[in-house]
């Protein structure tokens, strides 16, 4: 590393090139499984055990789409469906709670804030998946399993969203502003739904979002929750065909391009608010 | 202003309703349902549970070299994308964090088809060189669990101390390097010191993540038997509950593992908060 030493003008050729052998490494092996699902999802079912997985073969994308889409009257398109409801009506709601309790505990003085602060960090800590079994007895004795609201309620409590609002809204939302709310008689309801959200904006949007792939991506939960196929998140329903595919090849092609159309959501929606979720990610990592 | 409080508080409120629900639940749940009051006899069950216990051992091996790695890849990476020579940074980027943005389950779909023999073009370019791996064999399977896990978290945990480091003001080291320390010196006495917090909030997610492991091990174990039904600690209390109908001793199983992971999470706090000091 000596070569380091005397470069402050720029690095030197070797370290230059060992870095771009280490990136270009590191690439290949995040992008190459990505890469296969791509060929593999153009292919059936013959082509996918009898050709190379990073080359077309026969074009059958369209094919698989539309088998896709009509496999088993459409149970497809009704699981993608669900996937839209849980994860967009959940982020919604758990980021309107989570933006209200956090700025509620940076703006408002009251007894025993920082304790309640302290028990809802601390529920970062209790692996969800842990909670999903003591939640299912719970839910199945007021009757919520195998229904919408037994995915959707567990779905609203974010943590990181909270801590996420709170010390967004500390920095952002200043005392003056709020002062000068309240004394042109707006009520605190009013300010907070007109200004502060305003304000908190890209906080918002951040945990709207990484609620939403929470919820998008969670499986154990509607696994222990839901039983009737219809309900199914896109997860629990690939899960489904996965486990099925063994015995029945045909399905295999089904499990890849449905793989790939259930990721497709995500990927656009992290790459079109990469500024917003990278500005609040950078808000977690100083403060914690 | 007090209703306001009070609209505020009710969702405060209700997670922390949630979070003693689940606990009394656990507590309730040995107890209720018509039954008779067991007292710790489910916990008794459980910790000598062998194949409960072979799991959480399990999950201790694999936390001891998978965490490590990962963390060690997501610090270079973040290194090099805050420093002045790697190149095409956006690129690079996008293709480290991809793998996250794919949902988990896919993610391990997506490995279980590269770990299957006859699909696999990696299986197949290995053997066309006369090696031959079994990805799926009973001492290699873990290892190709945690293959899955660095893949799709490496770049998420990369972020999260790239961002940290992004927040350092860049002119100190500025001033360091003219003042003749070394790139190495840069990064091995200011970089990594000061995103320390962030380093360690990134190890105990992963501990907690690894000992909650069950969608990765689930998945692959629809390709073989190797991975037991209590393979991973969760997947143990999953189908206690639901395979053996038992949800008394399966919600003592995730009390247990609760326990275990504030013990291992705040054990490493502790011991990284002293050595700071």
């Amino acid at each position: 590393m000596k070569t380091f030493s005397r470069s402050a003008t720029g690095p030197s050729l070797g370290s230059r090139t060992l870095t771009l052998v280490f990136l270009v490494a590191f690439t290949m092996y995040c992008l190459l499984p990505a890469t296969w699902l791509l060929f593999a999802s153009t292919k059936n079912t013959g082509d996918l055990y009898g050709s190379f997985g990073f080359w077309f073969s026969n074009f059958n994308l369209f094919e698989n789409l539309n088998r896709l889409a009509t496999y088993q009257g459409g149970i497809y398109l009704r699981w993608l469906l669900n996937s839209l409801i849980y994860a967009g009506l959940g982020g919604l709601l758990s980021t309107i709670i989570s933006a209200m309790a956090g700025f509620a505990l940076a703006k408002y003085q009251f007894a025993g804030r920082e304790l309640i602060f302290s028990i809802i960090l601390g529920g970062v800590l209790i692996p969800s998946a842990v909670l999903a079994l003591p939640l299912f007895l719970l839910l199945s004795q007021i009757g919520l399993t195998n229904n919408y609201l037994g995915v959707l309620l567990p779905s609203l409590v974010s943590p990181f969203g909270v801590y996420l609002s709170r010390v967004y809204a500390a920095g952002s939302v200043p005392d003056e502003l709020l002062e000068a709310a309240r004394v042109d008689g707006s009520s605190e309801l009013r300010t907070f739904f007109t200004m502060v959200t305003r304000l908190m904006g890209p906080a918002l949007v951040t945990a709207f979002l990484f609620q939403f792939v929470a919820i998008w991506n969670n499986f154990f939960l509607p696994l222990v929750v839901l039983s009737r196929n219809e309900l199914f998140p896109v997860t629990l329903g690939l899960y489904a065909w996965q486990g099925q595919s063994l015995g029945n090849p045909d399905i295999v092609s089904l499990v890849i391009t449905g793989s790939l159309v259930a990721s497709l959501p995500l990927i656009i929606l992290f790459f079109s608010l990469q500024s917003y979720w990278r500005a609040g990610a950078a808000t977690g990592a100083v403060k914690g | 202003m007090v209703i306001f409080l009070v609209f505020q508080l009710i969702p405060v409120g209700y997670a922390i309703w949630q979070s003693l629900q689940a606990t009394t639940r656990s507590g309730l749940g040995i107890g209720a349902a018509g039954s008779r009051f067991a007292g710790l006899e489910n916990y008794a069950q459980a910790l000598q549970d062998q194949e409960f216990i072979a799991g959480v051992l399990r999950m201790l091996v694999f936390g001891v070299v998978q965490v490590p790695v990962m963390l060690f890849f997501a610090l270079v990476l973040a290194l090099l994308f805050d420093s002045s020579f790697a190149m095409f940074k956006k690129f690079f980027q996008f293709a480290a964090f991809l793998p996250y943005a794919l949902p988990g389950i896919v993610a391990s779909i997506l490995w279980s088809f590269l770990y299957l023999p006859g699909v696999s073009p990696i299986i197949a370019a290995l053997q066309a060189i006369n090696v031959k791996v079994d990805f799926l064999g009973p001492d290699v399977v873990l290892w190709s669990i945690a293959n899955i896990v660095t893949w799709q978290w490496t770049g998420y945990n990369m972020l999260i101390i790239f961002s940290a480091l992004q927040a350092l003001p860049h002119d100190i080291f500025e001033a360091a390097r003219i003042d003749g320390a070394s790139g190495w010196a840069v990064n091995t006495k200011i970089k990594i010191p000061l995103v320390l917090p962030a380093i360690i909030l990134t190890a105990v997610f992963s501990i907690i993540g690894t000992l909650q492991l069950f969608s990765e091990p689930t998945i692959v174990r629809t390709l073989t038997n190797n991975v037991t039904f209590k393979y991973t600690p969760n997947m143990a209390a999953y189908n206690i509950a639901f395979g053996a109908n038992n949800p008394n001793y399966a919600a003592a199983v995730a009390v247990t593992l609760a326990i275990f992971t504030f013990i291992l999470s705040f054990g490493f706090m502790k011991l990284t908060n002293r050595k700071e000091k």
